[in-house]
């Protein structure tokens, strides 16, 4: 195998562990203002489940776009120059939820908080949809000249197919958010959740199978038939189990659904990173946009080393906040963060 | 007005506002990991409290550092298309392994120190905070790197085929002089910046406690136990600012060696000398005309800036118009002279601002000297709460210097600016992104600004409440969203 394409493959990964990991802290997001009412400790509850990790987790979406400036730099420049506002529109939701998480507890009122979790529901929102919209335009292509710059309008962007992309991970993400507050909360957060698993599975099920099937027909390769498959029966299963109430396992449905839809949309890419609707023979591909063999090189030994630990302590950190989110632990803290003598005892 | 002008005025606006948290993470991460540090070695409560209130105001401020890095991490692909089809082999590299080494390992351990108070050993509680601090000077070593590169090129090869820039040797890259220099440079103005952050926010307390006295009343003059805190909070700041000033003033000379070597362009500039010189003055104020190229009004100190530049009084030093000339001739006709009035002010006000700030913590130490000792003058106070706003301006004006001064260049000698912005985005569609960034970060700073006041104004007891009896555990914080 050549090093462009193990460099595809793992720019693959990377989305995948982005859409996996910070797909359910965008679901929360999501679906905060249906987990309680204003101001009440429910929607607190479901903000600290995510609370120590959600940062880590947009790391992957970071380490995607610098690998893929680094492997394949004029897919990096064509992409990001060729979609500007939708992703403007990502970067201005994900520093209004960034900020959100972090401030809205820092003040008591309630309408400081409104603020502030309107921020969290719109700046998980917006993303959830573009991502799936930006997705459906690399695997659709683009209009786009000989000398690789994109020349569709954004308003191109918006196709039917693009627009169910955008409906597909907005709804999954969404399912996959509630089925992960299912398992990681308890009380009447953790009974809302599995209701709005299976409200949410309504939209998800149907457009995912829609979105699958349509990028099989049209761009898929012969293997992906099986993942795109896969994904829809992982999330049938997924959808079986929340409803119940197998919470552990309905959550491992999720990741395979999202695994599985993440390499079908990779899958149907290849071999191009950006396809041309202009002239095939503008497209850019794994092999003309790859960067030298020297630089791949250097980038697969950085990752063989750092990858294993990066999980590792991820993980980790994953399993110190293994416990459930209660109501109870967060009334023992003060509303602005601060110190005040916890119930909890330590183990 | 072309998309180039705007694009280039929204990577000012977004690097610059980016860059008023990044030194304060740098620095404070630190400064917090030491607090903590004396806290698990002598487990005296007070530390505790300065952890606690620091790690308050520090996690204030990075969030800010971290969602405004983001944009960073897109802004290349979206404005400057060109320049990453054409540095991306080179450039990509180091972005790419600080977000494998740096951007993980920050975003995990903040998020297990937030939240691990309770969760975690003391002593693996204490290593995130310090893994958090040795993340971020990872991060800024190998952004640095990378935009050493841009005023440095080395490691590479240009591929006659493709055009584009291939490395050919990374560690060319990791090592470059410009690099090393430049971070020694950059990461001891973070300390200077997040130790007078920690002395402007003591010298507030502490003025405050002078005017008012104890009322006895939250948020407004520090207790009896806070005075004791602040005072000792303060010699840290003042300390890390003084021993971080040494290594800025030094590596500060060396970056005008470097730049006499790798970009006299830029140094010519600075000192807006003209005409090439031995034995260079180096220039104090200067009236410049910048269309008939001499300087009808120049106060100068002889010989100075030779000295600088070549470490000899009477060395060479290259000026803009021999420089001009040299650079037609290599590189075609073209303007090779930056914003001369620009780079020659950022480099004088960088300088000043930033030795008013190590001048208040020499003072500072000198007044503090001895035990219990507090100063009494209220121009110090004065003096420690502009000294904060000061050292923000430095950096501001430190990076406007690399940055102007480097043009018409993004990469010296291969990539002039106006070929490396995106060709396909148009003035409309810059101008709409500009103006949406401008908006969202002058809201965010009113956000941010109020937040650090409020829990200034707070302190630390309000974080961490004093002792009742010696032994009580239950004075833990616990950090919650």
């Amino acid at each position: 195998m050549d090093l462009a394409l193990i460099w595809f493959v793992a720019i693959a990964v990377l989305w995948t562990g982005y859409f996996f990991l910070e797909g359910f802290d965008f679901g929360v997001g999501v679906l905060l203002p249906f987990t309680g009412r204003r101001n009440s400790i429910e929607r607190r509850v479901a903000i600290n489940s995510i609370g120590p990790v959600w940062s880590a987790n947009e790391v992957w979406l970071l380490t995607a776009v610098g690998a893929t400036f680094a492997a394949f730099p004029p897919w990096y420049a064509s992409m990001l120059s060729g979609f500007y506002l939708p992703v403007l529109a990502i970067l201005i939701a994900l520093i209004a939820r960034g900020v959100a998480f972090k401030y809205r507890s820092s003040h008591d009122s309630d309408r400081w908080r409104d603020v502030w979790d309107r921020a969290i529901f719109l700046g998980s929102v917006v993303p959830s949809f573009l991502w799936g919209v930006l997705f459906a335009n690399l695997v659709q292509g683009v209009a786009m000249d000989a000398d690789h710059i994109v020349t569709a309008g954004p308003l191109d962007l918006f196709s039917p197919y693009a627009l169910l992309g955008g409906l597909t991970t907005l709804a999954l993400f969404t399912l996959h958010g509630a089925v992960f507050l299912a398992l990681k909360t308890d009380g009447p957060v953790r009974v809302r959740s599995r209701k709005a698993a299976l409200g949410s599975a309504v939209v998800a099920l149907p457009a995912s199978a829609a979105f699958l099937g349509w990028t099989q027909s049209a761009h898929g390769q012969g293997w992906t038939a099986v993942t795109a498959v896969a994904a829809v029966a992982a999330l049938v299963l997924g959808v079986l189990l929340t409803w119940q109430g197998r919470e552990g396992w309905s959550f491992t449905a999720m990741a395979v659904a999202v695994l599985t839809l993440t390499v079908t949309v990779f899958g149907a890419l290849y071999p191009n990173v950006l396809p041309s609707t202009t002239d095939p023979a503008y497209s850019l591909t794994i092999e003309n946009a790859a960067s030298a063999d020297y630089t791949l090189t250097v980038m697969t030994w950085l990752t063989l080393v750092a990858l294993p630990v990066i999980l590792g302590y991820q993980a980790w950190s994953y399993w110190v906040f293994r416990k459930r989110v209660t109501g109870e632990q967060i009334t023992g803290a003060t509303v602005d963060g601060g110190a005040e003598p916890e119930p909890e005892k330590v183990a | 007005m072309e998309a180039l002008d705007l694009a280039r005025w929204q990577f000012g606006v977004t690097t610059i506002y980016h860059f008023l948290f990044v030194p304060l993470t740098i620095g404070l991460s630190f400064i917090v990991a030491i607090l903590q540090t004396f806290w698990y070695r002598t487990g005296r409560h007070e530390y505790l409290q300065a952890t606690q209130f620091f790690g308050k105001l520090f996690l204030i401020n990075f969030a800010m550092g971290v969602v405004t890095g983001i944009v960073q991490e897109f802004q290349f692909g979206m404005n400057w298309s060109e320049y990453s089809r054409f540095v991306g082999d080179v450039f990509g590299a180091p972005l790419a392994m600080e977000a494998l080494l740096a951007f993980f390992l920050e975003s995990t351990f903040i998020g297990l120190w937030i939240f691990g108070w309770h969760r975690l050993p003391r002593g693996v509680h204490l290593a995130c905070i310090w893994l958090v601090a040795i993340g971020t000077n990872l991060s800024a070593y190998f952004i640095l790197a990378a935009n050493a590169w841009m005023r440095n090129p080395v490691g590479y090869e240009i591929n006659e085929e493709t055009g584009r820039a291939e490395l050919n040797d990374i560690w060319a890259v990791l090592t470059n002089d410009q690099a090393w220099s430049t971070y020694i440079h950059t990461v001891g103005a973070a300390f200077i910046t997040a130790g007078l952050f920690v002395v402007a926010v003591c010298a507030f307390k502490l003025w405050r406690d002078i005017k008012h006295g104890d009322t006895g009343e939250t948020g407004v003059a520090p207790s009896t136990s806070e005075r004791a805190l602040f005072r000792g909070a303060m010699k840290v700041g003042l300390v890390v600012v003084l021993v971080a000033g040494a290594f800025t003033v030094l590596s500060g000379d060396n970056q005008a060696k470097l730049a006499a070597e790798f970009e006299p362009m830029k140094l010519a500039a600075a000192e807006a000398l003209w005409d090439t010189e031995e034995g260079a003055p180096f220039s104090t104020f200067a009236v410049g005309d910048t269309e008939a190229r001499h300087n009808p009004i120049d106060v100068t100190i002889p010989n100075v800036l030779s000295f600088l530049a070549t470490g000899h009084f009477d060395g060479e030093v290259h000026g803009m118009n021999d420089l001009q000339e040299a650079y037609e001739e290599y590189y075609g006709p073209g303007n090779y002279i930056p914003n001369v009035f620009v780079v020659y002010w950022s480099f004088r006000l960088m300088m000043g601002l930033g030795m008013f700030g190590v001048a208040v913590a020499a003072v500072g130490l000198l007044l503090m000297r001895g035990r219990e000792r507090l100063p009494r003058h209220r121009w110090f106070y004065y003096a420690a709460m502009a000294a904060l706003p000061a050292a923000l301006l430095a950096n501001i004006f430190g990076w406007v210097l690399t940055e102007m001064g480097r043009q018409p260049w993004t990469v010296h000698g291969e990539l002039l600016t106006a070929e490396s912005v995106s060709p396909g985005v148009d003035l409309a569609t810059v101008a709409t992104s500009l103006a949406v960034f401008t908006a969202v970060y002058g809201v965010l700073f009113v956000v941010e600004v109020g937040l650090l006041w409020k829990y200034v104004k707070k302190g630390p007891t309000h974080l961490v409440p004093d002792l009742k009896d010696d032994k009580d555990e239950s004075a833990l914080p616990h950090f919650s969203y």
